[in-house]
């Protein structure tokens, strides 16, 4: 039967989109619950909260009718209670059967979520082993629960109910009148009070029960109804049905009719399901709307700032309550815009989840032993960017398992733990996402790196190149330092298609390694693609935008400290340190500027790549939030040009990209060393 | 006065169809996420009913039972646990507990609403 079909019908069908979400995070916790298991720090809370996980699982699969899901999720939830209980121990065999499990639940419950049927003979293996170890576990619980039939009376019958109460019934607050009342629901009814046992006032206990019934019930109704209503508080009376006179005659105002009106199950009624449905905690909106909203509050931001841009031209004294109006419009926009963003923002787990996977099915294929770590999943970052960013972090976690981490027996000799460690990390820093993806493997080789590049033609020979340098030349299209061509850390693909994913989504990459101690690559990602903070500059009659979470300082630099350097440029002397100057003039060819950085301003900027660079321009002209309009899309792709906004007063602004600018003062410099060298 | 319930269950899907369940059949719903929690909660006035889960984290379901028994102002609130088809065993344990009555899952919010006027009309 189509599950479409069956999902309209079922009642909790609205909360099947917060089921998957659950699953999601159930499957992460069952995840790294079960690493724990494997890295052998396990503790009693670990098996509990495994068990937990799964049947979380099966408990919601049941209320929407995925039969598929319950059962698998059934045999697995048996076997971890027996661990849980220690019936069944959890040896290694244990522990990867159980990760085979969670792989597989996770592949089923990823079918449901998508409406597709897993394949009749799907995980056989795996519930035949699970089963094989639950056959062999003692006091297996054996399912004893087999459907009643129910017995069909036709007619009336007369019942003798005796009912005794004892004290634990009214502990367990079971109110002997409530069951009354549901009795008399299944007919007519007479009740006689037994007050035999009810002892002197003096003697009396006010919580123990001391009084029975006798009802006499004339129903239509099956003696299955009458227990039911006795189900709860039967091993705490005493309880006695019999039947009296069978096939009374039928009165015609008999209960019968409202007995079938109760036992008819309502979920057949249509007008409850028709029912308006009220407002639920999530609604599903277009994509597209939202983004038209994203654009329609950056349209009505820069309208804002035009506004705040021309008050301030007006005597506060003469419209105080404009420019008070004015503020209060600034701030709520504000306050509009970070909410509009907040709807595009999703937490990093969803994808970070993914990884221990990878990482498994990887090493397995390798024959190397490596385990994930993950922190910050709860970072939360645009939506558009997390869709985007699964390809190249898988990329770089088969890249750090491929060609970081060494084989066991390599990282023994080594002297480090057999087995390897990748550790993936996601923290909001300063106005951006960054992501680090770092491993203790053996580390970028140098040596190896440089030979390469200028075997390629990359480098030109003797060039000195920074280590930074070196490590980033890794990012260069078409470079490879496996010895032999391997398709799995990228099926071919190389870290300058990562480098190009990530510079899309307006990110940057940068890599720290040591030799012998790992790699490190950081990912730094802008929370989101529309808006930023800037700080407005001009360069003769030119304005920019510089983003704010770059700049360090500001400084107007004495002429002793400028030096220049050969084949590097002008540097500039900062408490010790030597920062590279770039003239924004020459580099954009702007006629009128300021060329002496000791007449205008030197802002100190830093890149991801840890690089620092002193930008030189005319005058600071103030900090504004700016609405990001891609250059793509409207003209071009310039190098060294983020994007476009229009200011308060209607011109348009270019954003400084400070890491590209960067990187292009390095190849220029580049260029002019092996110009020197060719001369040389 | 609307009777007041309290859901107690680790897993969201759960606490929000029982809520919305018994929200729409006219009562007022509170939830918590354990059995701690749902302390807590008790402490902030009188309910008419507690459903809760067995299995959860930092304080289970049993362990619930047996405060809200034995604490001076609630050792009378009904309460309803969550079991599914297999564990009997958990059934007589919470039944030991003090629980009311019992809830098999996977229910249906019609089953759910009856159970929950049975206990709490």
């Amino acid at each position: 039967m189509p599950i479409g079909q069956d999902q309209a019908a079922n009642p909790f069908a609205q909360f099947r989109k917060t089921y998957f979400e659950e699953c999601a995070e159930l499957l992460d916790a069952l995840q790294s619950h079960l690493e724990r298991l494997v890295n052998g720090n396990a503790d009693e809370e670990t098996l509990h909260a495994i068990f937990r996980a799964v049947h979380s699982i099966k408990g919601g699969a049941g209320a929407f009718g995925f039969d598929g899901l319950v059962a698998f999720s059934h045999v697995l939830e048996s076997l971890l209670d027996q661990i849980r209980d220690g019936k069944v121990a959890a040896t290694h065999s244990v522990i990867q059967l159980l990760l085979r499990a969670s792989d597989a639940l996770a592949d089923i419950v990823s079918a449901a979520r998508d409406d597709r049927t897993m394949s009749a003979g799907f995980a056989a293996d795996i519930v035949a082993s699970l089963e094989d170890l639950l056959l062999g576990a003692p006091d297996q619980p054996i399912d004893t629960t087999v459907p009643v039939a129910p017995v069909q009376v036709s007619g009336e019958v007369r019942y003798r109910i005796g009912f005794t109460p004892h004290t634990e019934m009214l502990r367990n607050a079971n109110e002997p009148l409530l069951l009354v009342r549901q009795l008399r629901r299944l007919g007519g009814l007479t009740i006689e009070v037994d007050t035999a046992r009810v002892p002197p006032l003096a003697t009396i206990e006010p919580e123990a029960a001391y009084l029975g019934w006798v009802y006499t019930l004339d129903t239509g109704a099956p003696q299955s109804a009458i227990r039911e209503v006795f189900e709860f508080v039967e091993d705490d009376c005493d309880l006695t049905i019999d039947i009296v006179a069978a096939q009374l005659a039928t009165n015609p105002t008999a209960p019968v009719t409202c007995t079938q009106a109760i036992a008819q199950p309502l979920v057949k009624n249509g007008e409850i399901n028709a029912q308006p449905a009220s407002p639920t905690q999530s609604i599903r909106v277009d994509v597209d709307k939202v983004d038209r909203l994203v654009n329609l509050v950056g349209e009505m931001v820069i309208t804002q700032a035009m506004l705040t841009e021309q008050s301030s031209m007006l005597p506060i004294d003469q419209y105080p309550a404009l420019i008070q109006g004015i503020e209060a419009l600034a701030q709520s926009a504000r306050e509009l815009q970070e909410s509009v963003m907040a709807i595009r923002a999703q937490p990093v787990k969803s994808i970070f989840a993914r990884m221990p996977r990878v990482v498994r099915d990887l090493a397995a294929t390798l024959g190397k032993e490596a385990r994930i770590v993950t922190t910050g999943e709860a970072t939360e970052i645009d939506k558009t960017v997390i869709e985007q960013l699964n390809d190249p972090l898988t990329h770089m976690i088969r890249n750090a398992l491929d060609h970081g981490i060494e084989p066991p027996e390599v990282r023994t000799a080594a002297g480090k733990p057999r087995q390897g460690t990748i550790h993936l990390a996601a923290a909001q820093r300063s106005g951006r996402i960054v992501i680090e993806v770092s491993d203790d493997g053996h580390g970028i080789d140098r040596a190896k790196v440089l030979a390469k590049a200028q075997a390629r033609g990359l480098v030109p020979p003797g060039a000195a190149l920074s280590d930074e340098e070196i490590d980033n030349l890794i990012f260069l299209p078409a470079f490879s330092t496996a010895d032999k061509v391997s398709n799995i850390s990228g099926r071919g693909v190389g870290m300058d298609v990562v480098k190009r994913n990530v510079q899309s989504l307006g990110g940057r990459i940068s890599v720290q390694s040591r030799l012998g101690a790992g790699s490190r690559f950081i990912l730094s990602l802008p929370l989101t693609l529309a808006v930023l903070d800037g700080m407005i500059i001009s360069v003769g009659k030119e304005t920019y935008i510089i983003p704010l979470t770059a700049i360090i300082e500001s400084l107007r630099p004495k002429p002793a400290d400028i030096h220049p350097v050969v084949g590097r440029g002008d540097v500039l002397a900062l408490r010790g340190e030597y920062v590279p100057l770039t003239y924004l003039h020459k580099r954009f060819s702007i006629a009128d500027a300021i060329s002496d950085p000791c007449r205008g301003i030197v802002i100190i900027v830093q890149s991801e790549s840890a690089g620092r660079l002193g930008v030189v321009v005319d005058e600071l002209l103030g900090q504004q939030q700016v609405v990001v309009k891609s250059l793509e899309v409207n003209y071009d792709p310039v190098e060294g040009i983020s994007g476009a906004t229009i200011l308060g007063n209607g011109r348009v602004a270019l954003i400084l990209d400070i890491a590209r600018l960067r990187d292009a003062d390095c190849a220029a410099r580049q260029e002019q060393v092996s110009e020197m060298a060719r001369l040389h | 006065m609307a009777k007041r319930i309290l859901a107690v269950d680790d897993s969201k899907t759960m606490r929000d169809m029982v809520s919305f369940t018994l929200s729409k059949a006219g009562f007022e719903v509170n939830v918590a996420e354990d059995g701690k929690g749902a302390l807590a909660v008790l402490g902030g006035g009188k309910f008419d009913l507690i459903i809760t889960d067995l299995n959860m984290p930092v304080m289970d379901g049993i362990t619930l039972i047996k405060n809200v028994r034995s604490s001076a102002q609630h050792r009378g609130v009904p309460i309803l646990i969550l079991t599914t088809e297999s564990d009997g065993a958990k059934k007589a344990e919470g039944k030991a507990a003090g629980a009311t009555g019992w809830l098999v899952k996977p229910f249906s919010p019609e089953k759910l609403v009856e159970l929950v006027q049975r206990v709490c009309p």
